[in-house]
């Protein structure tokens, strides 16, 4: 594979690192929690979006129209009814730690759940464009990752935009800035949250549809991306979009141009040595602020 | 149309306010003073539902909103300006005037009242699309206020406008204030700087130490010996 189409490659992965990273950096942004179960509930976007696609056969990126919904109501009817309700016994602490071990406790239930209901095979959606590539220029790339990256990059500028256009957005960005002042305008705050919460997963659906092509879905799949999104959002600054997206690329660059001259164990040590890299030299990542809403 | 039953309010274990007992009419302009600490914040975070009340009732009007949350209550037209102004500070003065009228009542009249605000606080229309953290302390109070008179209140409570102002801009915030009151909007103020409330209110309440001390005329408070003594260094 020539240069430019390892980067290609690497671009195209990193957008969807940033586009899963997103959500996590969205709940972060405005809950102050760091949501553990990011990565299964990937996982059951992917699941969700598979058996769709296995039982209509209808292309996996309209699939989205169906599973962004779905994952929306599962993301605001987890924060209604498990978060909400510790949140409220822990309103007066800033980073509340007993949310974070409740959506820890939220991704063993959804894994083991899934090895239940759908096994723990490997599973992919084989379409036509799974296998083929596109040459554009001297660059070739897989056409299942070229799509993916355009519908990632549109999908995190849509979000941007849904943020600072319309008035959901822009009372999500108020309640991140200063939750009291929002509720002193009228802005529903629990309401918010769980909307920010249910917008955080619909956002992993978006990456599911566009993963399933080219990636196997299993019931751990969430771990592998957990542990990305992590990185990606701390890189890039935990609770900023720009920094997300960017911090995404960065990952998949580093992975996917480390993986052509090194063993993949070396490349993944490269990942992290970068991340401690930026870590000494700027704790707050990239894009870092006290809030970026 | 603002009435306070025997409260009692605080924070966890800590009771900051004891049997507070007050009431705004319609139309009136009232001031609560007191020194730092006395418990004017919790107060008027009680009224807005930021916090719970341990005892006691809120009415506005014939409906008891000692329960509800503070949405529901920025709903019926009771609108606090926050302490320290607390403007989305990264939101411009736009998107800051607009989260003021997000509120379907207020939405419908957005535009009449920012024409409202622009009128009333110039220097806001000329700063539209900046940062609000990066205005002065002057002009991010004027924005709270102008945030605030967007959500079209009935009853605006104001907290401590003057904090951390030049007493030149304490004057131009309270001569906005007194605009304010022209327009029939209810105010409710509550300040350290007692001799600039009393001077705008008819009627004002002193606050130590949890409790109302003293009730009155402004003018009888403005007079008394003791609040001579200890607020106004005389």
């Amino acid at each position: 594979m020539g240069f430019l189409s390892v980067v290609a490659n690497g671009l195209s992965m990193g957008a969807i690192y940033g586009l899963i990273a997103l959500g996590l950096t969205l709940i972060f942004g405005i809950m102050r929690i760091i949501n553990f179960a990011q990565g299964a509930l990937l996982m059951l976007s992917m699941m969700v979006s598979y058996w769709l696609w296995a039982a209509t056969g209808i292309n996996p990126y309209i699939l989205v129209i169906i599973v962004g919904p779905i994952m929306f109501a599962v993301g605001y009817i987890c924060e209604r009814c498990l978060i909400k309700p510790v949140l409220d016994e822990q309103k007066d602490v800033r980073e509340p730690v007993a949310v974070l071990l409740l959506t820890a406790a939220l991704a063993i239930v959804l894994e083991n759940a899934a090895l239940m209901v759908f096994g723990a095979d490997y599973v992919m959606a084989k379409t036509s464009f799974s296998t083929s590539t596109i040459a554009l220029g001297p660059v070739t790339v897989s056409a299942a990752r070229f799509y993916g990256l355009i519908i990632a990059l549109l999908a995190a500028g849509i979000f941007y935009l849904f943020l600072h256009r319309t008035q959901v957005g822009c009372n999500i960005r108020a309640t991140g800035q200063d939750r009291n002042a929002a509720a002193l305008m009228g802005i529903d705050v629990p309401k918010t949250y769980a909307i920010a919460f249910g917008i955080g997963t619909a956002l992993l659906s978006v990456a599911a549809v566009v993963l399933i092509p080219f990636y196997y879905v299993h019931p751990s799949v969430g771990a592998v991306f957990m542990t990305k999104a992590f990185i990606v959002v701390v890189l890039g600054g935990l609770g900023s979009i720009p920094g997300a997206v960017l911090g995404g690329v960065i990952i998949g660059l580093i992975e996917s141009i480390g993986a052509q001259y090194m063993a993949a164990t070396l490349t993944a040590m490269l990942v992290y040595l970068v991340f401690l890299l930026v870590l000494f030299v700027k704790p707050t990542g990239i894009f870092g602020s006290p809030y970026d809403w | 149309m603002l009435r306070i039953k025997e409260l009692d309010s605080g924070y966890g274990d800590i009771t900051v306010l004891k049997n507070i007992s007050l009431n705004v009419d319609e139309g009136e302009i009232v001031s609560i003073v007191g020194a730092n600490g006395s418990g004017k914040t919790t107060l008027l975070n009680t009224i807005s539902g930021i916090l719970s009340p341990k005892k006691g009732e809120i009415w506005v009007e014939d409906q008891r909103i000692d329960n509800l949350p503070p949405h529901k209550i920025t709903e019926l037209g009771i609108v606090q300006v926050p302490e320290g102004r607390r403007i989305f500070p990264l939101m411009t003065v736009y998107e800051n005037l607009m989260i003021g009228a997000s509120l379907p009542r207020a939405k419908a009249k957005a535009k009449q009242n920012l024409e409202y605000v622009f009128d009333l606080l110039p220097r806001l229309a000329e700063r539209q699309n900046q940062i609000g953290r990066t205005m002065s302390g002057g002009e991010q109070q004027m924005l709270a206020i102008g945030r605030a008179l967007m959500a079209e209140p009935r009853l605006l409570m104001l907290d401590e406008p003057s904090m951390g102002l030049s007493p030149l801009l304490v004057s131009t915030v309270f001569e906005v204030i007194a605009k304010i009151v022209e327009q029939k909007i209810t105010v409710l103020i509550v300040e350290q700087n007692v001799k600039k409330a009393l001077g705008l209110s008819k009627r004002g309440y002193v606050l130590e130490n949890g409790f109302i001390s003293m009730e009155g005329s402004s003018d009888q408070l403005l007079n008394n010996p003791h609040i001579k003594k200890a607020y106004l260094g005389m």
